[in-house]
């Protein structure tokens, strides 16, 4: 009993740099935005109730981004869903040169946004190789960064970086499935629809909820490559929360960045609340 | 020789199955030429003269004084290699151009000590989430991993409050010290330490190891692959960083090269694709030798339960 308490009293001690930064840093601020969020202005800090996300929720900009937002993760988040779990049942597949096709297909997330930027510009640009292709086969030059196309661009900008990722854990759930139980649906004649669906959509339910979160909060980086290509003003369509809060933080309205931080804190917990009540129901019978 | 029907029956589904093989092959060939290329062109185009990239580019980053910028028909060549290969653009960099390379050197010293704190501090908090496993502790770890799951839009809000506090605003330490205690080492760490046999750990203290002894000399040996890993996942994630620069440290001279590399100048545009490589080279050799640390560290980061 005593060296129950003692262990633990140690293995606190271990915790306690990380803990006292992650409270200093997050946790204690977190908590400072909730009040000011809720006051008036922090001097003379009277309640003024829900006045500030209202202000927020008015604001022309913030729907703006929270819209492209929206529209831009609901987009891009299925896509690299989808699209890495094709890739890594392909490679699945047993074919030649697996190792190296991993290699390839994961190398874009080693390579830092700003320096293949250089080459979206070369493609993308107004002058770019795209609009030189089409313009030989007679078709009219378009300014893809400046147009409603922009947000299919940087689509394509974040697939090409984060499949990778997530075809890895693609990867390591697939190889985790138990093969007695595919060899046997394959004696009982099932088809390969039913194989995928009944068998291994279960078992890679968790990885499922998994990289749909983690797509989800890298899709918010997507702003790296919309400012490294078009800086702080963007086509309206690529106007994103983070170029709202960078405006915001401009200002130093302080009450409307703990609002609008707060806003997004909760959308995010709902969302992931939810995927995991999903995964949950499809998943409920594999799992130990 | 007549065959029978099972015989052929496998024969057929053997060649289908060969089929799909070679489309799955063929698809992640075109994979793979889209996923290389820009990469590969970046490399290739850091080799030619400053006069072959103004001829092939120039029209794209010529900047026109009011927004609108013209089409201009000229043709825009992407070229995998140079005419004339030189090192150039390398000479100039290194030699004549400080700038960049005074911008390099504020990314190394802005994400080292990011690294190398981080993951430090996190195999100690790790050792201590796997060692007991309490009421507050799974608490505890439940708000490091909601603090991780968290967008830089809402971290960085208090982020900048606290550095407001401290005085540390638009320095180097605004972006180090919220850097440091991100949560997400502590959580891959722990998940790597929990699946050390417990046995193991018993056996060592039924030996007279205390605490310091089971972690110096069975946890952090153990779990050497999953720290490597997590290394080079926090170093990829920070050699990139852009948000926390723009909002805490706004101030030109101190920024890392990942903000201010797409602010290259027009006329330096011959220099742009070399520094762009010179910025690449760390992380990918970080990635042709850590490769399946890489992968290992991914692998664990799946899944946020246990």
């Amino acid at each position: 009993m005593k060296r129950r308490i003692k262990e633990r009293i140690f293995s606190f001690g271990y915790l306690l740099p990380s803990l006292a930064g992650v409270t200093v840093f997050f946790i204690a601020p977190f908590i400072q935005i909730i009040r000011y969020a809720l006051v008036d202005n922090p001097v003379s800090n009277n309640f003024v109730g829900f006045e500030n996300f209202i202000r927020v929720f008015n604001n022309n900009a913030f729907r703006r981004a929270a819209a492209n937002t929206a529209r831009f993760s609901a987009i891009a988040v299925p896509l690299a869903v989808a699209l890495s779990l094709l890739l890594a049942m392909m490679l699945e597949a047993k074919i030649p040169g697996k190792s190296k096709f991993r290699t390839f297909f994961l190398s874009p997330m080693m390579v830092p946004v700003a320096s293949i930027v250089l080459i979206w510009q070369v493609l993308f640009d107004y002058n770019g190789a795209l609009n030189s292709v089409l313009a030989s086969l007679g078709i009219s030059p378009v300014d893809w960064m400046k147009s409603d196309y922009s947000h299919v661009i940087v689509v394509l900008l974040f697939l090409w970086k984060n499949l990778g990722y997530n075809m890895i854990l693609f990867m390591a759930a697939l190889s985790n499935i138990p093969k007695a139980l595919i060899e046997a649906a394959n004696v009982d004649g099932a088809s390969a629809f039913r194989r995928f669906w009944q068998i291994k959509f279960r078992f890679l339910s968790p990885t499922l909820l998994f990289v749909t979160i983690l797509s989800l909060i890298n899709s918010f980086k997507v702003f790296r490559e919309i400012y490294l290509l078009t800086g702080n003003y963007p086509h309206e369509n690529l106007y994103l929360l983070q170029h709202f809060m960078n405006n915001t933080f401009g200002n130093i309205d302080y009450q409307k960045l703990s609002a609008a931080a707060l806003i997004m804190a909760l959308v995010m917990a709902i969302i992931i609340g939810i995927l995991f009540l999903a995964e949950g129901r499809i998943g409920r019978d594999v799992e130990q | 020789m007549t065959r029978t029907r099972s015989e052929r029956r496998a024969r057929g589904s053997r060649r289908r199955h060969n089929v799909r093989i070679a489309l799955a092959t063929l698809w992640c060939g075109v994979f793979a030429v889209v996923f290389l290329l820009p990469t590969v062109l970046t490399f290739a185009n850091s080799f030619m003269t400053e006069t072959e990239i103004t001829a092939n580019y120039g029209a794209v980053f010529e900047k026109n004084e009011k927004g609108g910028k013209k089409f201009i028909a000229e043709q825009v060549n992407l070229k995998l290699i140079p005419d004339k290969v030189t090192f150039s653009q390398y000479a100039t960099t290194l030699f004549k151009s400080p700038d960049y390379l005074f911008k390099f050197w504020n990314s190394v010293i802005l994400v080292l000590p990011i690294v190398v704190f981080q993951v430090g501090i996190a195999a100690f908090a790790a050792y201590s989430f796997m060692r007991t496993r309490g009421r507050v502790k799974e608490l505890l770890l439940f708000v490091y991993i909601f603090v991780m799951l968290m967008p830089y839009q809402v971290t960085l809000v208090p982020n900048y409050m606290v550095a407001d506090k401290l005085g540390i605003l638009g320095t180097r330490w605004s972006i180090i010290l919220p850097g440091v205690f991100a949560p997400f080492s502590v959580f891959i760490l722990t998940k790597a330490m929990r699946r050390i046999p417990k046995s193991l750990i018993e056996a060592a203290r039924l030996d007279g190891c205390g605490e310091w002894g089971i972690f110096s000399k069975i946890c952090l040996p153990m779990s050497k692959g999953a720290i490597f890993s997590v290394a080079i996942l926090v170093f990829i994630d920070y050699w990139n960083m852009v948000e926390q620069v723009l909002i805490m440290m706004p101030d030109a001279d101190a920024q890392p090269l990942s903000v201010f590399l797409s602010q290259i100048n027009t006329g330096e545009i011959g220099l742009a694709f070399a520094v762009a490589t010179i910025y690449m080279v760390p992380a990918i050799l970080l990635f042709l030798y850590g490769e399946e640390y890489l992968v290992e560290g991914i692998t664990y980061s799946g899944g946020l339960k246990g």
